[in-house]
């Protein structure tokens, strides 16, 4: 297929459609709305259902039904919206039942703006809803990853039962780029064999997320984890540039990592070692490939659209084998290239020493730049 | 090597669309291309900008602090883009709507009277088109051939009987940024055979 000219909010539309969702329910807010938009002119005419519910608690609670028949069956919203759904999101990885979720991330806390962000990153990795699950987080930085990773989501989420959320943020979802879509899927996949779609003729099926008896929870939540070891194991994705003789490797994600991207060029032009990786997973993330790393280059710079979230996780894999630095803007403002520039030049050119918080000297540097 | 665009006014006049028939002519021409408003809670007479970057790589940011050119509709962004544009990079600004002349000597600069130009070919709303026909005579970084034939196939239906009109309207900016005069504005309305 010839590579079209797409808003990102609307390929990640389109290929999910391609990828065979049935059932859309949603409520509009931007940074996300054009895929709302798209998905209630496109889905009717496919003679697929579109809902534009009362609210995001009625859209994922939607989605937790319609997905118990087996069908694909997704949402979207960005920050707000997606913390109204986290009790659903939580009933949902109770009852093992896969749902492609895409978080459109603005800026916040609360009300916020509708800038691009990476805020909601320990929400939508480390948890939301309640109780003892993980979800699986794609994080896309092009409009051809939107696509790619969205598509993804379905199959990933089908494999393992699971919640499969495309983390994405306003730039991607508001920016145009040449992309190709996947050809259209058949929907003629087989009801998986936990699918309630009417038991007659056969013996009935229970799909629920209480277990009233301790003992039987506790069974699930291992199941759930036994379940998550294997996503760990078999599914981590990042993409890695100029790391083969890196001495410095920058780590960022999604919007802040292709930023970050266009300052390790620049970098590599004035002849400083550096490389980037960029978490495709951000959950599972991509511990062990760090770990490896810290044993290889001089410093890590983590750079985020946020206060460092995943800062912390970075941290964790590293484990005081090499020093983190950290660079973030905050509230919806995007880092230029030349801010993440200066950071790997400082880092390139001065003596590095593992003391103190990154978190604390990066603030202190943010805020003279402020001034 | 990479060419930054960025164009910004008020909403409504045709900037997005300037902006996207750009990112069109590239992708048409093969090119790596990135097209991204600077969206906000805005509407028809607020701000509106964006950004097209042109490369033959990978793009990595799609927003700059620098771009190598600007195409200023109106005084804020006049103001705002000027100190902006890299050293030797073009500014193409709205005379129509600007009161003051450049303060920076060390770009290419051009300062043509869009809408009057757009009106005496008809109609205002070619006054994107009368900047990016400057633009692309200054900066060449897609030929005129690509985006006239960008237009042809990109431009809705719905306006396809414009399309004649939308070529004269980049031909008087391009000849008015070539020659720094304005040569070719008729006393009366053009009119077309469409």
């Amino acid at each position: 297929m010839a590579r079209e000219l797409l808003k990102g909010n609307i390929a990640m539309a389109e290929a999910s459609i391609r990828a065979g969702v049935e059932a859309y329910f949603g409520y509009p807010i931007t940074p996300q709305t054009e895929l709302l938009e798209w998905m209630s002119l496109r889905m009717p005419e496919l003679g697929r259902a579109f809902l534009q519910a009362e609210s995001e608690v009625a859209a994922i609670n939607m989605v937790y039904g319609a997905a118990c028949t087996g069908k694909r069956v997704m949402s979207s919203s960005s920050s707000p919206g997606v913390s109204l759904m986290m009790e659903g999101l939580s009933y949902i990885a109770g009852t093992e039942v896969p749902v492609v979720l895409i978080d459109v991330v603005r800026g916040g806390p609360g009300l916020g703006n509708i800038a691009p962000s990476q805020g909601d990153y320990n929400q939508i990795v480390h948890g939301g809803g309640h109780g003892d699950y993980h979800a699986i987080v794609l994080a896309p930085a092009s409009v051809q990853e939107a696509i790619d990773l969205t598509v993804l989501a379905f199959d990933l989420a089908e494999k393992y039962r699971a919640i499969c959320i495309v983390l994405a943020d306003g730039n991607v979802g508001q920016m145009m780029e040449p992309a190709e879509l996947p050809p259209m899927l058949p929907l003629d996949r087989p009801v998986p064999d936990w699918a309630v779609q009417g038991a007659q003729g056969r013996e009935r099926r229970i799909l629920s997320s209480i277990y009233l008896k301790p003992e039987d929870e506790e069974v699930t939540n291992i199941r759930l984890l036994e379940r998550w070891q294997t996503i760990e194991a078999n599914e981590v994705r990042f993409k890695e540039y100029y790391l083969e003789d890196a001495e410095i490797a920058v780590i960022g994600f999604g919007s802040a990592g292709r930023v970050a991207y266009s300052a390790v060029r620049a970098a590599r032009a004035e002849g400083i070692r550096v490389g980037l990786l960029r978490p495709i997973t951000v959950s599972p993330f991509p511990s062990a490939r760090i770990a490896e790393l810290a044993s290889q280059v001089r410093a890590f710079l983590v750079a985020e659209m946020n206060t460092g979230q995943m800062l912390a996780d970075v941290q964790l894999a590293v484990s005081g084998r090499a020093p983190v630095e950290f660079y973030g803007r905050l509230g919806g403002v995007v880092p230029f290239p030349d801010e993440i520039l200066t950071e790997i030049q400082r880092i390139a050119y001065r003596p590095m020493t593992m003391n103190g918080d990154p978190r604390r000297s990066w603030l202190k540097r943010l805020k003279s730049q402020m001034e | 090597m990479q060419t930054e665009i960025i164009l910004a006014g008020f909403g409504g006049q045709g900037i997005l669309f300037a902006g996207q028939l750009l990112a069109y002519a590239a992708m048409d021409a093969g090119r790596e291309v990135t097209w991204i408003p600077s969206y906000g809670p805005e509407m028809r007479g607020g701000t509106a900008n964006c950004t097209v970057i042109i490369s033959e790589e990978e793009i990595g940011a799609p927003t700059v602090r620098n771009p190598k050119a600007a195409l200023v509709f109106n005084l804020p962004s006049f103001d705002k883009y000027e100190p902006l544009v890299l050293p030797g990079g073009v500014l193409i600004a709205n005379a129509s709507l600007i009161n003051r002349s450049f303060q920076r000597s060390d770009l290419t600069t051009v300062m043509l009277p869009a809408n009057e130009i757009a009106e005496a070919l008809g109609d205002k709303r070619m006054t994107n088109m009368v900047m990016l026909g400057a633009l692309l005579q200054k900066l060449p970084v897609l030929s005129f051939a690509a985006v006239e034939k960008t237009l042809q196939d990109h431009l809705p239906s719905r306006h396809k009987h414009l399309l004649a009109m939308n070529f004269e309207a980049l031909k008087r900016g391009a000849e008015f940024a070539e020659r720094g005069v304005q040569t070719t504005i008729p006393n009366e309305q053009v009119t077309f055979n469409e």
